[in-house]
């Protein structure tokens, strides 16, 4: 059951004209910012399927680019984007590939500043709902039936444990869990599939948690 | 999970004595742990979005690129002269359903339902039918949890989306899915809810997705007008006793089947159907200059 909720069919609220294109982009691109966890001042946003042959008409670039500066899809400002983009200084680069893809609504933002970088696949799978299918060349082997959450961590230890440790406060079953790192010591990331929504107050409790850089819901 | 299938909602509802929207309203609590009054609250706010847009359409909006609006205007002022054929409610539910999806052109707020390109169906009929049932708020929200049921149904066992099912799966969802609700707003059972739902999708089966210009106006926000007409006339079908021959999940399997053979061209890229025709064609180049596809 990839539609959960019935807010997930009567909903969402947001900014015309496309749902999938527009919503549903607008939410790839803030899952994306949220796991990089701060606005980039690049972005390169690779496009495919659907989304590839009719972006320009359906707003899906003037969506992705909102959602990376984090405006929800109702936030008028969406309609602004690129030129607020371009004041704050946020250079994006589209490109339409050929490439035909699993799901026909299908994205490859890859992000950055003088930082670090990020590479985020995400499918637009109807009615604005989304699904996060690679962070970093890492595959995710989410069902997409269940909540998920991933939280980007210092590699330390007691990390996992502490996050687990805030779920089962709040009651809350894993049911699915994957962990992966670049290198031994530095960046980690943990993403979970949990049975029960993991709402804001969970998502705050974690994000205090020592060593915990940034925590973002990828799938609602 | 309470329901998967429409005959698991019906057989839910029949045995309970409870209506369609109760039977979603419960199973949102079951699996989002949320309260009565937290889900009722957020369905509340929808209702105001949907409200609103149909207000702003029927003032007259016009979108960027100049193909739509205006038209929910017309269709107002007709029905005033009282000279139309088909039916008060009806052209009024036309009128809403455009009105809505005119707004969505525009880069408007509406709220999607299932999708934004089929969000005029829904609010069109509800806000038409409201004039003649003259419901209270609480059954208006129910309109909507009676909506969403059908749609959730549709979007796990088949689609919703233009780009995996063709415009069957968007507003001929959101056509079966408003049809349903007119039923139990009227005081229908739970089966003429289905046969409703059922009757309306039958009608939509092999519609495409085949925007001119990739844009979400032309055309649709004249096959909202028609699925809103549609939903109206097979609610007062369902509730004249009339059965759909084939079952309703079963008629949402076949939409299912239907849209995996359609071809891409007609699923959303702007390749085939109107999109390709030498008007679309030059609608798309005068819009952007350069057509949308290389």
């Amino acid at each position: 059951m990839k539609f959960r909720s019935v807010f997930d069919i009567i909903g969402p609220v947001m900014i015309g004209p496309s749902s999938s294109h527009t919503a549903g982009a607008a939410r790839i691109g803030r899952v994306a910012r949220n796991v990089f966890g701060r606005q980039p001042k690049w972005a390169h946003v690779h496009l495919y399927g659907s989304f590839a042959e009719t972006y320009r008409g359906h707003g899906t670039d003037v969506a992705i680019v909102g959602g990376l500066l984090d405006y929800d899809t109702f936030d008028e400002r969406i309609i602004q984007a690129m030129e607020i983009a371009a004041e704050q200084g946020l250079e994006v680069k589209f490109f339409e590939e050929k490439e035909v893809p699993e799901h026909p609504n299908t994205a490859r933002l890859v992000i950055g500043d003088d930082e670090g970088e990020l590479e985020l696949v995400g499918l637009s799978i109807g009615g604005g709902k989304i699904e996060i299918d690679e962070i970093n060349g890492f595959k995710l082997k989410l069902t997409g039936e269940n909540p998920a959450i991933i939280v980007v961590n210092n590699d330390r230890f007691g990390c996992i444990a502490s996050v687990a440790n805030v779920l089962a406060t709040y009651e809350i079953n894993i049911g699915h869990m994957e962990v992966s790192r670049k290198e031994k010591g530095k960046l980690a990331l943990m993403v979970l599939e949990t049975d029960e929504t993991v709402d804001q107050e969970v998502m705050d409790a974690i994000s205090k948690l020592p060593n915990i850089l940034q925590v973002a819901r990828i799938v609602e | 999970m309470l329901f998967r299938t429409v005959r698991e909602l019906i057989d839910l509802a029949e045995s309970q004595g409870k209506k369609i929207s109760e039977i979603m309203i419960e199973q949102e609590m079951l699996v989002t742990k949320k309260s009565r009054e937290e889900i009722i609250g957020q369905m509340e706010k929808n209702l105001q979005v949907m409200e609103s847009a149909v207000e702003k359409g029927l003032n007259g909006v016009t979108s960027h690129s100049g193909l739509t609006g205006g038209d929910a205007v017309l269709l107002q002022k007709y029905i005033e002269k009282g000279n139309f054929l088909s039916g008060e409610f009806l052209l009024d539910a036309v009128s809403k359903a455009v009105a809505t999806n005119e707004v969505n052109a525009a880069m408007g707020m509406i709220c999607a339902t299932p999708t934004a390109g089929s969000a005029g169906v829904v609010p069109g009929t509800l806000f038409a039918v409201k004039n003649k049932l003259n419901p209270t708020r609480e059954q208006m929200i129910n309109f909507l949890f009676t909506s969403g049921a059908f749609g959730f149904v549709v979007a796990n066992n088949a689609f919703i989306s233009g780009a995996a099912g063709g415009c069957q799966a968007e507003v001929g969802s959101a056509a079966g899915m408003a049809a349903a609700a007119i039923v139990e707003m009227a005081g229908g059972t739970p089966s003429q809810c289905a046969d409703a739902m059922a009757i309306t999708l039958k009608n939509m089966l092999g519609l495409v997705c085949d925007p001119v210009a990739g844009l979400v106006e032309v055309p649709c926000v004249k096959r909202n007008a028609m699925g809103a007409a549609n939903a109206m006339v097979a609610a007062d079908m369902a509730l004249a006793g009339i059965v759909s021959k084939i079952p309703c999940d079963e008629v949402i399997d076949a939409m299912y089947r239907v849209g995996r053979a359609m071809p891409q061209s007609l699923r959303e890229t702007a390749q085939g159907g109107l999109a390709a025709t030498p008007t679309g064609k030059r609608l798309a180049q005068e819009i952007f200059g350069t057509p949308q596809k290389k």
